[in-house]
């Protein structure tokens, strides 16, 4: 038996699943420590199912934690930022397309150093230690705990990187260091951005990998647990502590893929109503469909893999204004079950609309009894114009698609969606994400150098390509469920005999865990 | 005109799209101006009609392969040692800096020159686009010589080369590059105002600019950007062709970096999976499109691959296995499509072997 946990912004549900089927589910409020709201609810659900601690053989949480953290700017680390490059890209410092707030937060501490490589493996300059040494120095001196260092062509070889980060250890043994190469691809603007991004996260994800960790013990679970990444497979959690940023997109990824499990759907447009956003995104063969571009967080520009997703400004805890005809974008959040009027508040939420309506059974009802009847009627025609244009815009034809309805704010929809063949409501959609992270894959990944000339592209890519699978099995995936879902080849020209980096990741489901 | 900070997304996005892949990923050539023009520096950009006839202009790029690029970042102050190497060789100071490319990076680099330099930059460039050489330019087909090339780098290493001709030029500049890690800034085809007005395709850079609005534009009115496209380019002077070749996702790509290019190809499938599958072939730029045994355009007219959705311009180092994409064709200024032009950029000369057929002229299968 295995749980699964999804500690979002506002509520932490947790699942305990067994094979495919759903033995309890359950959805509480995210606490501001984070442990008490999984100890609560895994506690719940493990009581709701009648299954003892003993009898969990794996916990898998997704988190949204630290794109949260990014996003709204909080909790975020001074970051020490030491690029290896001189004399070459001073014509383009880091930061330099960060927006204004978030520099304010991660500071301008930027330090340029000789280094990097050349495209053929030369260097561009030879690493001068004394030079990251004294840059150590400084920072520390400022008082900074987090070190971000990326070096030009790192994706090929991070031994400057590697280097340099043991010399900022000697001289701050107690600071954080992040590489660029244990992160992202070619491409130094992004890369880099992502890994002054993970810095940032470093001081929170410590707190909260640790909230998880003692919430585990304090429920007597020793069974191993495991966090969602972007592409929906699962990462241990010391290697989520390290590098934090890999989490950013897997709250739509598990949605998505839990709407596709529960619905049994693998093609249609899923709409995650949270408490304050939904995410519209569109599922292709029970996959997320990716991003083709560049994909900004809180502003900044990544070259992460992530789900194409539209966000908008509507959840369970928008305020409604100007008689309904305005909603959000901003939430009472976590709040909803104090300020919304239903709960004896103040503040007119999109919740309380729809219990006035008689969409949902929340709350006291008796307590919207005195909202305007043209209020709740106009604001459930913005809330649904709302979804109903999200949908268009993720839709790649005018052809009608089926729309899968996921989230704690499915309950503001109460009538059929233009666009939509049909609105589909799985049961346990509330907890779409918690499945997703507890049906959540294994990958095998391959990083290695073929020479084209030797092997012939296709006969490498064929070996690659059978060995992450090999390792996806290996890892736990099951055999017969595997299949590649990235192939990148990163030509290393003026090495003999065509040699090319190639980079393969397969996935499969977890073994014990039936396919959609 | 100003090139202003609130002009830069639209600028780097029309320059994306008139780089067809190529040309260097223009937002990192955005940022390079960002962080000039955040320093406060000002760049003044000028119709080619004011300038003197006797004025000295000097074109400005970076050269090399756009997959370096995007890690080894082009250098404005290699390329200001560039200009000044130009102005010692010919013994005159330049009066403006000028783009030998549209399309790409190499649209801002001139920016970043002009506005380190104080110098105006001309609204004009040598190709229309992106293309890969330093021979295919009109200022070459219509007579101005490349040499001498001035080639720098950030070890302020510097060669010049003076070559019997354009293409032997690009011949012994592209090595030189390479050894300078894939990327060098240079100074060539040093001219006169009266050929930079007579022998350049004019208005280039404001294209560009007006390109990136027509799509952000189209976005925030809720339009169909591929339809204001073809709106916006059949209204210019003179009417451009502009439509849509294939709608598909990618299904292969093979790259590689030789002889200092990002040389590869392209297969696209339709999405239902259907049709026959259409191929675009590369070499930093998408040179040439087509399905099966029938070719739907080829350069000099521009293959752009923009983002189904968005119509975001994808470079070709951009390009990721299951993206969903539109290509579309556009055709070129006559001054491009002429005979001594098509000598030096037509189909022929990028391996395709066929003459050369205007886009326009070219029906899209259903």
């Amino acid at each position: 038996m295995r749980i699964g946990v999804d500690v979002g912004g506002t509520n932490t549900d947790a699942v305990i699943m067994s094979g495919n089927d759903v033995l309890a589910a359950i959805k509480s409020p995210t606490t501001e420590d984070v442990g008490g709201g999984i100890v609560a609810a895994v506690r719940d659900v493990m009581a709701q199912a009648k299954v003892e601690a003993a009898a969990i053989e794996s916990v898998m949480i997704g988190t949204t934690q630290f794109t949260n953290a990014f996003v709204e700017r909080r909790r975020l680390m001074e970051v020490g930022i030491i690029r290896l490059a001189l004399p070459a890209t001073t014509s383009l410092q880091p930061l330099v397309d960060w927006p204004e707030d978030l520099v304010e937060r991660v500071g301008t501490n930027v330090h340029m150093a000789h280094g990097g490589y050349e495209f053929d493996g030369r260097e561009i300059a030879a690493m001068r230690e004394e030079e990251i040494a004294e840059a150590a120095r400084a920072l520390g001196k400022a008082g900074i705990g987090s070190i971000a260092i990326g070096s030009v062509f790192a994706p090929m070889n991070r031994s400057m990187e590697t280097r340099a980060a043991e010399i900022v250890a000697a001289e701050l043994p107690d600071a954080y260091v992040t590489l660029s190469s244990n992160i992202g691809r070619i491409g130094m603007v992004e890369r880099e951005n992502a890994a002054i991004m993970n810095a940032s996260l470093m001081d929170l994800s410590h707190r909260v990998v640790g909230a998880f960790r003692s919430a585990l013990k304090e429920l007597g679970i020793k069974a191993p647990f495991y966090i969602s990444q972007n592409d929906g497979t699962l990462m241990t959690a010391d290697y989520v502590e390290k590098y934090p940023v890999l989490t950013f997109a897997s709250g739509p990824t598990n949605s998505m893929r839990g709407a596709a499990f529960l619905s049994n759907i693998s093609d249609a447009i899923v709409v995650d109503i949270g408490g304050t956003t939904t995410d519209v995104g569109v599922l292709a063969q029970g996959f997320p469909r990716e991003s083709a571009v560049a994909v900004d967080v809180g502003g900044v520009k990544t070259n992460f893999r992530m789900p194409d997703i539209l966000a908008i400004g509507l959840g369970g805890g928008s305020l409604v204004r100007d008689e309904g005809a305005r909603i959000g974008p901003d939430s009472v959040g976590y709040e909803l079950t104090e300020r919304s009027l239903i709960f004896g508040g103040d503040t007119l939420t999109t919740t309380d609309i729809a219990v006035a309506a008689g969409a949902a059974d929340i709350g006291d009802k008796s307590k919207v009894a005195s909202v305007d009847e043209g209020t709740v009627s106009t604001g459930m025609d913005t809330i649904h114009a709302m979804l109903e244009e999200a949908i268009d815009r993720v839709k790649t034809s005018a052809a009608a698609m089926p729309v899968i309805l996921v989230g704690g704010g499915g309950v503001l929809v109460d009538r059929p969606l233009s666009g939509a063949s049909e609105v589909v409501t799985p049961d346990n959609a509330g907890v779409a994400n918690a499945i997703g992270a507890a049906i959540a894959q294994v990958g095998g990944e391959v990083d290695r150098v073929f020479s084209y000339d030797e092997a012939g592209r296709d006969a490498a890519l064929d070996t690659a390509k059978r060995e992450a699978e090999e390792r996806a099995v290996s890892a736990g995936a099951k055999p017969g469920t595997v299949s590649v879902i990235d192939v990148e080849e990163v030509p290393l020209a003026y090495l003999p005999g065509g040699a090319v980096r190639v980079r393969v990741k397969a996935v499969g489901d977890l073994a014990g865990v039936a396919s959609i | 005109m100003d090139l202003t900070l609130d002009k830069l997304h639209d600028f780097a996005r029309g320059a994306a799209f008139l780089g067809t892949g190529g040309g260097g990923d223009p937002y990192v050539g955005r940022l390079i101006l960002q962080q000039q023009l955040r320093s406060g520096a000002k760049v003044k950009l000028i119709d080619p009609s004011e300038l003197d006839d006797d004025a000295l202009v000097v074109p400005v790029a970076n050269m090399g392969a756009p997959t370096v690029l995007i890690e080894r970042f082009p250098n404005g102050p290699a390329a200001v040692a560039a200009v000044r190497k130009m102005e010692e060789l010919l013994g005159r100071k330049a009066a403006a800096i000028m783009p030998i490319e549209a399309g790409g990076v190499n649209a801002t680099l001139p920016a970043v020159v002009g506005a380190l330099m104080d110098l105006p930059v001309v609204d004009a460039d040598g190709m229309g686009r992106a293309f890969p050489e330093l021979q295919m330019t009109t200022f070459s087909v219509y007579g101005v010589p490349g040499s001498p090339v001035v080639i720098k780098d950030e070890h302020d290493n510097e060669v010049v080369v003076k070559a019997i001709d354009d293409e032997t030029a690009e011949w012994l500049a592209r090595v030189v590059c390479i050894r300078m890690g894939g990327k060098a800034e240079i100074t060539l085809y040093p001219m006169n105002g009266h050929d930079a007005k007579t022998k350049s395709v004019p208005r280039t850079i404001s294209l560009a600019m007006e390109i990136g609005r027509v799509i952000s534009d189209a976005r925030s009115e809720q339009r169909d950007p591929f339809e204001a496209l073809a709106d916006f380019f059949a209204a210019t002077e003179p009417a451009r062709c502009c439509k849509i070749l294939f709608d598909g996702k990618v299904v292969d790509l093979l790259r590689e970096t030789t002889r200092g290019f990002a040389i590869g190809r392209l297969i696209l499938q339709r999405i239902d999976g259907g049709g026959e599958p259409m191929e675009i072939a590369f070499q930093n730029e998408f040179l040439s499109a087509q399905i099966g045994e029938t070719v739907l355009a080829t350069a000099p007219d521009l293959i752009c691959i923009l983002d189904r959705e968005t119509a975001e311009p994808i470079t070709t180092e951009g390009l990721r296995y299951g993206q969903r994409v539109k290509v579309v064709g556009v055709s070129v200024p006559p001054v491009m499509r002429t005979p001594e032009a098509l000598a030096v950029w037509g189909p022929r000369k990028f391996g395709v072997d066929r003459d050369y057929v205007p886009i326009e002229e070219i029906d899209v299968p259903a």
